[in-house]
Formats: C-alpha cells, structure tokens, sequence
C-alpha cells in the first residue's frame, strides 16, 4: 500500500513538473491554462507551508524553554513577540500605527543591529583570511578588495589617480566575467537538480 | 544566416526547450555509460573528501552535524540549491539518524522546511524506526534572511555541532554562521548559489563549494548512477557553452555577427 502511495506522489511531482516546464517554453492555450492554474495552487501551498513553517518555529522554541536549554529564556521570548505581534497586526490591520510602530522601533533596529554586527565580522573575517597564510588566490582577493574600497571612497575630497578607473574596470570586466561564469555554472547545476526531480530518481519530499 | 529568424527562435522559447531536452539525452547517455564503468569517473573536489571524513568522525564520536539550507524557497530560483541540500540531508540521515545525536537541520522557508521534516522521517521509516523521529529535528529558524541567521546561530553554539554544512541560498550573513562555526572549531563547509555569499564564503572558511559544485554533492556523498550522469550532462554542456561563447566572440571580432 505504502508503495503505491510513494509511486503516486512521484507521478504527481514529474508530471506536474513536466506541465510547467512545457508550458513555460511552449505557448499553448490549453497548457498556459493549466500551469497557471497549478501555479495558483502552488501559491495556495506555500502559504500554508509558511503557516506550518510558523508553528514548527513556536514548537521548537517551547521545547527549547521547556528542557531548559541555554538561551531557553530568548526562547520565550520570541514566543511571546510573536504572540503579541500576531494580536496588534491582527486586530489593527499591518499599516496601522501600532503595526509600524512594532515595526520601525523593533524589527528595523534589530536588522539594523545585525547588519553592523556583520560588517565587523566581515572586516575580522578579510584578517582571518590573511592569518590562514597567504597564497596567490588570497593575495588577489585582498588586493582586489582594498582596491575597489579605496577607488570608492576618497580623503577629504582627494582621490588617488588611476584608483578610481582600476576599481571601474576590475567591477566591470573582470569581476562580471567571473560572476557570469559561476553563474553558468549554477544554471546548469540548477537545470540538473530538476531534472533529476522531473525523471523522479532525486525525491527531496520523502520515500 | 536570418536575424528575424534567429531571434523568433530565441523569443519562442524553442532555444530553451531545445536546451532541457539535450541535458535530458546527454544525462541518459551518461547514465548508460556510467552503469557500465565499474567505479564512477569524477574529478577530485577535496572539500568532499574531507566532508566525507568528517561525516564519518560524527558518527563514531557521536557529536552532531548541521546541515543549513539558507533562506530560499522552492518557488524560486534559490529553491535550486536548496533541493541540493536535501538530497544530502537524506543521505546525512541514513548515516548518522541513528546515532545519539542526529543532524539537526535549519531552514528559512516554510516549504524547505515541511520538505526536510519528510525527508528525516521517510529515512527513518525507511530503516523502520518511525518512532524515533522529532518533527524538530527539521527547524524553521526564521523566515526572513536575518531571523534566520540569528536562528540559525544558537543551533551552532550551543548544541555540540562538529560539523556544519551550509548549503543553499545566502546572503553576505553567511559570514555570521561561518564566524560561529570557526569560534567553535568546528568544520564549515559552505556553498551557495548567490555570488556574494560565494565571495564572503572564500574570505570565511577554508572548505567552500564553488558555483556547480554544490549542485555535485549526490555524485560525490551518494554516488548514485543518475546523479554521476546529471554531473557528466553538465560538464559536457559547460563546454558546449565554453565553445559557443568562443565562437560567437571570435565571429563578433570578424564582423560577422
């Protein structure tokens, strides 16, 4: 019974799989219907996917406070925000005042808070590089990263000569030539991972 | 040749068409040729093999792996990479699910998340031990970029992970869980489908997977035949593309094109 029920599911990933992918590439009334619809469904599911994702959050925060786990205390915490962000956005509407104010006194400081956290982790972590010993890759790395800061900025109106065009060209042809490369290689990495999905011998949701 | 031509092509969406059905055949042909060899033809990626070893250490001296699938969801691009990291939580799961400690696994996106929680309880209803599976061992940390890397964070310091493999869409953050696994000393091995994170990844931990590579973890953890062909179909079509970009430069030089 389990086996049927395991074929059924891969049936339906690949041949809805197989529905979107023809019906982006070829347009067909018939098709271009049909994806738009499971596209609507999809829409549907992720939703309630967001709805599970909240609850699986809660759960694991009250089990951490629970067996008193360290930082069990944030834990409650962020149990009980959640709580009463639910009820403000909930009860006033998300562009009330008291929406934003949660908004704009809490969230955005906070983001704010990591994103400064993160630019001396990021400084710290350009020495780290150095200290793991210097090679080529990691000589270029620096260089290139001093480069592009000191051809940004410049020293009470003075900028070094020459800096400024370097920086331009290396964000523009040596770095695009790179991204675009890497980024190939993501494509078609991306195109293997579906299409193992849509052949059904890669299953990411179960048996 | 006739540019009107050419160019209703491109706009039909034949070109792409064309494109998935090649991967396709190349990646069966692949198959066959792979079924035949005895032992899988792949280069050396020696973030890998120290992956490899380092999965096998945490089993035997019963610490816990982590396994990170970034923020992004299936309805997206990013979904791609994520999908990756899940073909190797399955694989992490048959490894080292049974152990005293078993990989704890954090997602950003409600979809991922739901996915991952299948994926840990049909390995374990796989092996037969059904009961022994915690619907938090699949974790939403958070669901936007920040919030999940501050969710992310504690699972890294404070539950004896020895490993910690981040594998899926990141931004410049991943420098946060890269900082917090080196403070711990444990192995960071990163890989992400964002050109950003790739950079601050290379600058933060000594194991990073590089563009495709992150796509290659079935082929080298698993070793599946389908996984080896799908590798072969994009090493043959990346220089298929190598080749394109070449002569298309070379007839733009000529003015040709």
């Amino acid at each position: 019974m389990r086996q049927v029920r395991n074929s059924i599911v891969v049936a339906i990933a690949v041949i809805t799989g197989i529905i979107i992918l023809v019906g982006y590439f070829i347009e067909l009334p018939v098709l271009k219907n049909l994806r738009i619809m499971l596209l609507h469904y999809a829409v549907i599911f992720i939703a309630v996917a967001l709805i599970v994702g909240v609850v699986n959050l809660v759960q694991v925060h009250w089990k951490k406070f629970q067996n008193r786990q360290p930082g069990g205390v944030y834990s409650l915490i962020l149990i009980i925000s959640l709580l009463v962000t639910i009820i403000v956005v909930g009860y006033f509407g998300p562009t009330s005042t008291p929406s934003l104010w949660i908004f704009s006194n809490i969230q955005i400081p906070v983001a704010s808070s990591l994103i400064a956290v993160l630019t001396v982790v990021l400084t710290y972590t350009g020495v780290r590089l150095l200290k793991r010993g210097l090679n080529l890759f990691s000589f270029l790395f620096m260089a290139t990263v001093l480069i592009v800061i000191l051809g940004t900025v410049s020293f009470q109106g003075f900028r070094i000569p020459g800096l400024s065009e370097l920086r331009t060209w290396i964000t523009q042809v040596p770095a695009v030539g790179g991204a675009r490369g890497i980024l190939l290689g993501v494509a078609l990495g991306t195109i293997a991972t579906g299409m193992r999905i849509l052949m059904g011998s890669d299953r990411p949701y179960g048996r | 040749m006739n540019y009107v031509y050419l160019l209703y092509i491109v706009d039909s969406g034949i070109l792409g068409l064309g494109f998935v059905l090649i991967f396709f055949f190349m990646m069966i042909i692949s198959a066959i040729i792979v079924r035949r060899r005895d032992e899988p033809l792949l280069r050396e990626i020696p973030t890998y093999s120290k992956l490899k070893r380092s999965i096998n250490l945490s089993v035997e001296s019963g610490q816990r792996l982590h396994l990170s699938l970034g923020s992004g969801g299936i309805n997206y691009m990013q979904g791609g990479s994520a999908l990756a990291g899940l073909s190797l939580l399955k694989r992490l799961y048959r490894m080292a699910g049974l152990s005293d400690r078993p990989p704890v696994v954090t997602s950003g996106d409600g979809t991922i998340g739901v996915l991952s929680r299948d994926c840990i309880r049909s390995v374990y209803e796989e092996v037969g031990v059904r009961e022994e599976y915690e619907p938090t061992s699949g974790q939403v940390s958070g669901l936007t970029p920040g919030s999940y890397i501050a969710g992310t964070l504690p699972v890294i310091l404070d539950q004896q992970v020895s490993t910690n493999i981040l594998m899926g869409h990141f931004n410049s953050e991943i420098a946060l869980l890269a900082d917090a696994s080196e403070r711990r000393g444990s192995l960071t091995v990163a890989g992400s489908d964002n050109i950003t994170a790739q950079a601050v990844g290379y600058a933060s931990t000594e194991d990073l997977l590089v563009g495709e590579e992150l796509y290659a973890s079935g082929a080298y953890i698993q070793a599946s035949t389908m996984h080896v062909a799908s590798l072969h179909a994009q090493d043959f079509l990346r220089w298929a593309i190598v080749a394109v970009i070449l002569v298309a430069g070379a007839l733009k030089l000529a003015g040709v094109l």
